[in-house]
């Protein structure tokens, strides 16, 4: 119940952000605001979402997110026309978004069997470690990734006769895939193969005896939580003009797991309220405490969280509604991630 | 001939120091069930707090100061650890996960302050004048001496740890305890303190291993991710919680990266990573790992 | 006197202009000029980024913040040497600060990037703050983007000559990292020594090695007269400090990055092999130049006991360079930012003045500086070591004196493209 209010009030409030943004501040801060905020906070969100929807509903916490979103971006960027350097080059956005998007599911699904039968902290390890050797890759390759320089210059389609960076374009896009994508994670967990998947994560061998695959079906979330952070991916890298290995180092992969555990691990709108703190706090560090300091606020912000709350904003807020049915149920989702 | 010979001791030798600081991560998930994700974190500090102890006396020109550095990085990585252990890791036992991301929470504040404090320039301890410059070696000629030393502790290391664990009472314990730690409390030993024991033993390993990198290689902020990763990638490959295993799991990777950049330099190093992929999806539990 | 340049008194007051100024050009005539800096302040290149805003900061105390008749307001923002980073922190200085010249960035790819979003803006100017990568200015120049430094192939200009002709060495092992600014200067080193008769072996290296034994074993069994060592930062102390343990002797010649304040005030055992090393670049620590020693002075005066360092560093001179063509066109139109900036880039365009090393500065069709390049030798001076300037390259140009159609067909530096193309070609 808490977090259908939460729900909606997230919902309403990005969508309708922008205007208020106009009613207050001047037209270049409100641009500004919408597109390098609300906007980074949305592209951001949409991969932690990915992460989330492992975590709630599958008990895997994969620090590979990142990796994968940077799969679909640098699938855009090496095929796409009018990319410098040109890797392969030639293709429409039309072609282009979806060979990323292929990519990044593909990387998903081979992530998911290489990890497929460990659990808990050694995925987290494994994924991480992974996630860590391409990016090592795609920094040292010069032939294919340009290395650490990146492809640059992708600038993104136009679509309604304007230019897909233009702040209100891209704002409207990015949160209409990223309902769409938020939309799809809450039907496809009432579906068979969400409900299997939610039994795997709470009993894998009762389930298993009931004769699923269980294998198949981790495989699976991997690939669908790999083709929502394609998505992520594939705007990110026409927020940024290009993509680079920078996009997918140690930073970003952490701090997406920051995004999704300061949100809430136990709910997928947490993904975006997570995104939406850590986007206002990196542009506004400067003016609270040291811009230099950044890290040590961030960190500090993740430490209370796990500490105080594991499930995140969300759950203070189920808290604060003195809720107990809710309460008691994100406090069990996140216990059921512990169980052996 | 010669040049084989090299590539194969360079291997060795950069095993040797990823053995000494992957045995401390070994060691804590191994008994503890802590996944330690700021392991590379207390390499960084120890780094950083023994070159600050060690550069006044070098540059007063004292003989001890790398031993004195040694020291004061071993020491402040182990009261770091334990203190970590004692204050925010032991009131979530069981929930490793949990534990995990506090780790990395501390991980990210502590790299934070050390840019903060000590600032972003790079530094390198001068090791002592009487292990610095080169020792002949058969099929090798001349070979840095301080990388034969690196071999020599990091045997020590080995064979101090297997004597700690099967040898004395307190490893007796800790291997009772790994197996089943609500019997070990009920045989009336103090469980907590156990783990804050090895707690502070992994973290001063991590700790010398931070000293004595910091001497072969320069101590800069991203040494923490590297070890970090490294330490990882040791301990999935050779297995959890086995100290053999950890050793073969540093000769595989040492020797992986330094042949590596010998035979195809661009791609060494994934070279790693491959190993580590093969290894998980041929036995998930690493080579020597248990269950 | 001190003018308290945090990010907090200029953002305050960025926000009350925003609130009074509207859409007021006219007003805005004698308004402050907002200056965007950008420099890398995490990461491998942090302390050349700390000592660039040094410098910066040192130069606009000098002039009392003032150019062309109005107030400079500096506006400080970092990166981590990531291009995407750096896109970011640019486009929150011009879209949210509401700067109207960028200065910066300091490392290559994020002047790469920034070249390509200073094509999309209008009325706005970005000068480099000291990124070397030379297709920034090359190939596919901006309008809107100058560089009043050498690039990263230019600061070898001379060096291989001297290598092969003064020093008789024949034959080279160029120890290198594997991405575009070792490229381009081993390019600048190759073209001419590969042209005078030279053979380079290259071995190349991942950016964040920290172990060379392997490569070190290979260079001291080859026949090789001399390293080149083109690393940047803690890859370059790495390299030497093991160069050292492993007990080799061969000369070593230094990329422009190498021998540099940043490196030689690092502590370490490096430093025994630093001394007698030769070097080329757009500064040393020592050149007997008026301009250059006043500059030291002051240099030395401000910043010695506040963190800086014996003397500037290359980027700290890079940004005092760029800085001052900013403040020579500033100073040429009289403030005048009016149309789209059009006569100031027109004046940026046509600026000519004298770099703090004493080189002269003046710009090619690209926007691309050409300037003098310094031969060095690292010597022990006043108990400490430093670049001694020996020889000095007048005006180079981007091309280094080649034909500009024959250097472009030569296409961009990379790993299978080191520039060396022997003279018969």
């Amino acid at each position: 119940m808490a977090e259908r209010i939460v729900r909606t009030g997230v919902v309403a409030l990005l969508l309708t952000a922008p205007f208020l943004l106009l009613a207050v501040l001047p037209l270049n801060q409100a641009q500004f605001w919408t597109a390098n905020v609300l906007g980074r906070a949305v592209v951001f969100g949409i991969i932690a979402l990915s992460l989330t929807f492992l975590a709630t509903y599958g008990g895997f916490i994969s620090l590979a997110q990142m990796m994968i979103a940077g799969t679909a971006g640098y699938g855009v960027a090496v095929t796409v026309d009018g990319a410098v350097p040109s890797i392969v080059g030639g293709l429409p956005y039309a072609l282009a978004v979806p060979l990323g998007l292929l990519a990044a599911t593909a990387m998903g699904l081979l992530v998911g069997a290489i990890a497929v039968r460990t659990r808990d902290i050694y995925l987290l390890m494994i994924t991480l470690a992974l996630a860590m050797g391409v990016f090592r890759f795609v920094e040292t390759n010069i032939a294919w990734f340009n290395g650490y320089e990146g492809i640059r210059n992708v600038v993104g389609p136009r679509l309604f006769g304007q230019d897909f960076r233009n702040p209100y374009v891209f704002y409207y896009v990015s949160l209409a895939v990223a309902l769409l994508l938020y939309g799809f994670v809450l039907y496809l967990v009432r579906t068979p193969f969400g409900l299997v998947l939610q039994g795997i994560r709470d009993n894998a061998r009762r389930v298993a005896a009931l004769g699923y695959s269980v294998p198949l079906h981790r495989i699976a979330a991997f690939g669908v939580a790999g083709f929502i952070a394609g998505c992520g991916g594939v705007l990110a890298t026409i927020y940024n003009i290009g993509i680079s290995p920078g996009s997918i180092g140690l930073g970003p992969t952490v701090n997406v797991l920051i995004m999704s555990v300061i949100g809430g691990l136990g709910h997928p709108v947490g993904a975006f309220i997570g995104s939406l703190i850590f986007t206002v706090f990196d542009t506004f560090a400067a003016n609270l405490y040291d811009r230099d300091r950044f890290n040590t606020l961030i960190g500090l912000v993740f430490l209370v969280i796990v500490l105080v709350s594991p499930d995140g904003v969300t759950g203070i807020f189920g808290r604060l509604r003195g809720l107990a049915g809710a309460g008691k149920r994100s406090a069990r989702s996140l216990a059921s991630i512990n169980k052996p | 001939m010669g040049l084989a010979a090299t590539v194969v001791l360079n291997g060795l030798t950069l095993a040797a120091l990823y053995f000494i600081v992957a045995s401390g991560f070994s060691l804590i998930f191994g008994l503890m069930r802590v996944v330690n994700m700021a392991h590379g974190t207390l390499y960084l500090v120890a780094g950083y707090v023994g070159y600050r102890v060690f550069e006044p006396l070098y540059d007063a020109d004292v003989w001890w100061a790398w031993y004195a550095g040694l020291a004061a990085g071993i020491a402040f990585a182990a009261v770091a650890g334990a203190l970590m252990q004692v204050l925010l890791l032991s009131w979530m036992q069981g929930q490793e996960l949990r534990q995990a991301l506090v780790t990395i929470g501390i991980s990210i504040i502590a790299a934070d302050q050390v840019l903060a404090i000590f600032g972003g320039t790079p530094r390198q301890f001068f090791a002592p004048d009487a292990i610095f410059g080169s020792t002949q070696v058969p099929f090798v000629g001349g070979y840095p001496t301080f990388r034969l030393v690196q071999i020599g502790v990091a045997m020590a290391v080995g064979v101090a740890l297997w004597l700690l664990l099967n040898r004395t009472r307190l490893g007796m314990m800790i291997r009772a305890g790994v197996d089943d730690r609500e019997m070990l409390g009920a045989c009336g030993v103090n469980v907590p303190r156990v783990g804050i024991a090895v707690f502070a033993l992994g973290a001063a390993l991590c700790g010398l291993g931070g000293v004595i990198g910091s001497t072969a290689q320069p101590l800069a902020l991203g040494q923490d991710g590297r070890f970090l990763l490294i330490s990882l990638v040791v301990v999935i490959v050779g297995g959890m919680g086995s100290i053999t295993g950890t050793a073969i799991g540093a000769v595989l990777v040492g020797l992986a990266e330094q042949l590596g950049q010998a035979l195809f330099p661009t791609y060494s190093v994934i070279l790693t990573f491959v190993i580590m992929a093969t290894v998980l999806a041929l036995r998930p539990q690493g080579i020597l790992g248990r269950g | 006197m001190r003018y308290p340049l945090t990010r907090r008194t200029a953002l305050l007051g960025t926000a009350g202009l925003a609130a009074t100024t509207l859409s007021a050009p006219a007003i805005a005539q004698r308004a402050p000029i907002r200056l965007g800096g950008l420099t890398t302040l995490e990461g491998p290149f942090a302390t050349g980024g700390q000592d660039a805003y040094r410098c910066v900061q040192m130069e606009l105390e000098r002039i009392n913040n003032t150019a062309g008749g109005r107030r400079i307001e500096f506006i400080r923002e970092s990166s981590n040497a990531q291009a995407d980073v750096a896109l970011a922190r640019a486009r929150k200085l011009i879209e949210q600060d509401n700067v109207d010249i960028i200065l910066g960035p300091l490392s290559g790819a994020e002047g790469i990037a920034l070249r390509d979003y200073s094509r999309t803006l209008t009325g706005r100017t970005i000068v480099n703050g000291s990124s070397g990568a030379a297709d920034t200015t090359l190939r596919n120049p901006s309008p809107n983007f100058f560089r009043f430094n050498t690039d990263g192939t230019q600061w070898m200009a001379g060096l291989g000559n001297h290598v092969f002709k003064t020093m008789g060495i024949k034959d080279v092992a160029v120890t290198a990292g594997d991405y575009a600014f070792p490229y381009a200067q081993v390019f600048g080193f190759n073209i001419e020594f590969c042209r005078a008769g030279g053979r380079s072996t290259h071995y190349w290296a991942p950016l964040g090695t920290t172990d060379f034994g392997s490569q070190i074993a290979q260079i001291n069994r080859s026949d090789a007269g001399a390293i080149v060592v083109v690393h940047g930062g803690t890859d370059g102390l790495a390299f030497m400090t093991q160069y050292a343990q492993s007990g080799g002797s061969k000369p070593l010649i230094a990329g422009s990055i190498m021998a540099d304040q940043s490196m030689l005030s690092a502590r370490g055992p490096h430093r025994r092999v630093m001394i007698g090393m030769i070097s080329a670049g757009p500064i040393a620590d020592v050149i007997d130049d008026p301009t250059w020693r006043e500059f030291v002075e002051r240099y030395r005066r401000r910043w010695l006991n506040e963190g800086g360092f014996q003397s500037p560093s290359i980027h700290g001179v890079n940004y005092t360079t760029n800085l001052l063509g900013i403040l020579h066109a500033l100073n040429a139109v009289d403030g005048d930012l009016s149309g789209n900036q059009a006569a100031f880039q027109r004046a940026l365009a046509a600026a000519s003045f004298n770099a703090p090393t004493g080189a002269s500065v003046k710009l090619d069709h690209n926007r691309q500086a050409i300037s003098d390049i310094f031969l060095n030798r690292i010597e022990e001076r006043d108990g400490r070591a430093q670049v001694v300037s020996f020889a000095r390259a007048n005006a180079v140009n981007q091309t280094l004196g080649t034909p500009e159609a024959q250097f472009l067909a030569l296409g961009s530096p990379s790993r299978d493209n080191p520039g060396c193309v022997p003279a018969s070609t």
